[in-house]
């Protein structure tokens, strides 16, 4: 087990590295420089610039300084905003944004698990059929549409929710997490019902029913421990959408996070931020999958033994 | 490739299944509005009635127009060419990659395999979103990098898929047959590899579809897909958005238009794969 974790840690290292060195460069290539879409500036004012920001240097000199810069955690200043920092601005926004993604996270595994081990319980029953069908459409209605439908119902007429913002006024922070928790509420009904009947038809079931215990002990302590290998797995992956989709969640409910300031940035051509940015994400989604598949390496009995 | 018990019991089996048929059944009209949009349409998708404005469903714009007097349903349906197109190329370029890559590995197999799957399992790992979002940033928001980026991230899974299947064939007697008689590896992948993995990757090439809709339109939602006058049904949703409060039917029907594709979409998709293969239709 313990071995696994070095050597996928030892795996994400040049992966990283590797990531770091290919969006700099890719940013390099960009057509026009960061201050070209400002008012003309003159010459002199445009060599001051470039120097203050060490542009002047050769492509490999910034490379590297951008690199030893990196490693102590230094993600260089921002080009669109003069005298903050891109790891300042990464600071105030990832707070707002993993509170989101844990409240997404929140909902979607309640309501998903919730949903999934019922439908395949009650297999073939309207129990089975009609959270299905409410899985089916929340994965065909994307969040981009489902953020402004909610906000037309709920903000703006029942006027029971406010309709942006995050932390300003009482309830503001529902929407946003229900909107960004339901499609993932959909996959995971959808793997956890597969999971449990897959489980269900085993022989350690009949077991645990032949020794006579309660079906709520055979589903909750037996069936739902492996049924759930398919969710733990998804969870990983799903750090990543998540990520995409505060890029749209935090734009409908203008939340000032992480998402948000990515986009602008990508408008911007702030591309200190994006480079900053991407490889945050990058870091922050290798380490989830790691993590995520450990947690099912460690829930499968199995490979739990083997190692 | 002639009419074998397989595909023929598919067919039925496929035929059968009502979802899957109606989702096909919308997939085929969609196509036929996409392709001949330019009649369908009552009006051209840039035409602009500046006297109208955003005026609401009538006999003269069944769906009503934008806040800048063009059509609605012109829109949607010279949104559908868009829309469409992103989804069946970009499907296209994962295919390409993605099926080559897997047979390559799997038919390889040892360190090569290893190699090329490990590569993928790397990739796996790694936000594509954000090099999309990087490579439009950098180079543009041009129609035909935006197929190739969408398609360069959603071959992994297709790799996969395919290098199973490979794998599984491989040793078969009739492939082994072919390679004592000294066919050569080109021919050994289309006439004995090709034909038979052909099933999954025909349900899997259905369900990455709408996969890539959805990312065409959170792309263009975020105004970093498709550029006006163009339009996707992605820019159509952001545009409904915004007026969303005062001219609700700008949000409404091009949303309706979406999720009813992607819902055809994936209905389709299902059936495919419950026709194909049965043994997996029982949960």
């Amino acid at each position: 087990m313990l071995s696994i974790f070095f050597k996928r840690i030892f795996l994400a290292i040049p992966v990283l590295f590797a990531v770091a060195s290919i969006t700099f460069f890719l940013i390099k290539l960009a057509p026009g420089g960061p201050f070209d879409a400002d008012r003309a500036v003159s010459p002199q004012v445009l060599k001051n610039l470039n120097e203050a920001y060490n542009l002047d240097a050769s492509n490999w000199e910034q490379y590297v300084d951008y690199m030893s810069g990196l490693l102590r955690g230094d993600l260089g200043p921002s080009f669109r905003f003069p005298g903050r920092s891109v790891s300042e601005m990464i600071s105030t926004g990832l707070p707002i944004t993993f509170e989101l993604a844990f409240y997404a996270i929140l909902i979607a595994l309640f309501m998903g698990v919730f949903s999934g081990v019922l439908a395949a319980l009650k297999r073939n029953t309207f129990l089975d059929f009609i959270p299905m069908a409410i899985a089916m459409i929340g994965i065909c209605v994307p969040t981009f549409l489902m953020g402004p439908l909610l906000v037309l119902i709920f903000g703006i007429n029942l006027e029971i929710l406010p309709v942006s913002g995050w932390g300003q006024l009482p309830g503001d922070k529902i929407l946003p997490s229900l909107t960004l928790g339901f499609a993932y509420a959909a996959y995971i009904a959808r793997l956890s019902r597969g999971g449990m009947l897959e489980v269900l038809n085993q022989d350690f079931i009949r077991t645990a029913r032949a020794k006579g215990l309660t079906e709520r002990m055979v589903v909750i302590k037996h069936a739902m421990q492996g049924g759930l290998i398919p969710v733990v797995s998804f969870l990983g992956p799903a750090i990543a959408g998540l990520l995409a989709g505060s890029f749209v969640v935090e734009t409908i409910f203008q939340i000032p996070g992480l998402g948000r300031f990515y986009v602008e940035a990508a408008f911007n051509r702030d591309y200190t931020m994006i480079l900053g940015t991407t490889i945050f994400f990058s870091a922050m989604i290798v380490f989830f999958n790691l993590l995520s598949d450990l947690a099912a390496l460690w829930l499968n009995p199995r490979s739990r033994d083997a190692s | 490739m002639k009419n074998n018990s397989l595909w023929s019991d598919a067919l039925y089996r496929l035929t059968r299944n009502k979802a899957a048929m109606l989702g096909g059944l919308i997939l085929v009209l969609l196509i036929i509005a996409a392709v001949f949009a330019p009649w369908l349409a009552p009006y051209s998708y840039s035409y602009q009635d500046l006297n109208l404005g955003a005026s609401p469903p009538s006999s003269e714009h069944l769906l009503g127009t934008d806040i800048l007097g063009r059509d609605l349903l012109s829109r949607i349906l010279y949104g559908a060419r868009i829309s469409l197109l992103v989804g069946f190329v970009a499907t296209g370029v994962a295919l390409v990659i993605g099926v080559s890559w897997g047979i390559i590995a799997g038919y390889a197999g040892g360190r090569i395999d290893s190699i090329m799957m490990r590569i993928v399992d790397i990739l796996y790992g790694l936000p594509f979103i954000i090099f999309i979002i990087l490579l439009m940033v950098i180079f543009g928001r041009n129609l035909w990098l935006l197929f190739g980026a969408i398609g360069a991230v959603e071959w992994l899974t297709m790799a996969r898929i395919v290098r199973g299947q490979v794998i599984g064939l491989k040793n078969q007697e009739f492939v082994l047959a072919a390679k004592a008689m000294g066919v050569s590896n080109i021919s050994m992948f289309r006439r004995h590899l090709l034909p038979n993995i052909l099933g999954p990757i025909a349900v899997y090439a259905t369900l990455t579809i709408p996969q890539v809709m959805l990312l065409e339109g959170f792309l263009s939602f975020l105004g970093l897909g498709i550029q006006p006058p163009m339009s996707s049904w992605g820019t159509l949703i952001k545009d409904g958005v915004e007026s969303m409060e005062e001219y609700g039917w700008l949000l409404i029907y091009p949303g309706i238009t979406f999720t009813i594709t992607l819902f055809a979409l994936n209905f389709f998709g299902d059936g495919l794969r419950d026709a194909l293969d049965p043994k997996t239709s029982d949960n």
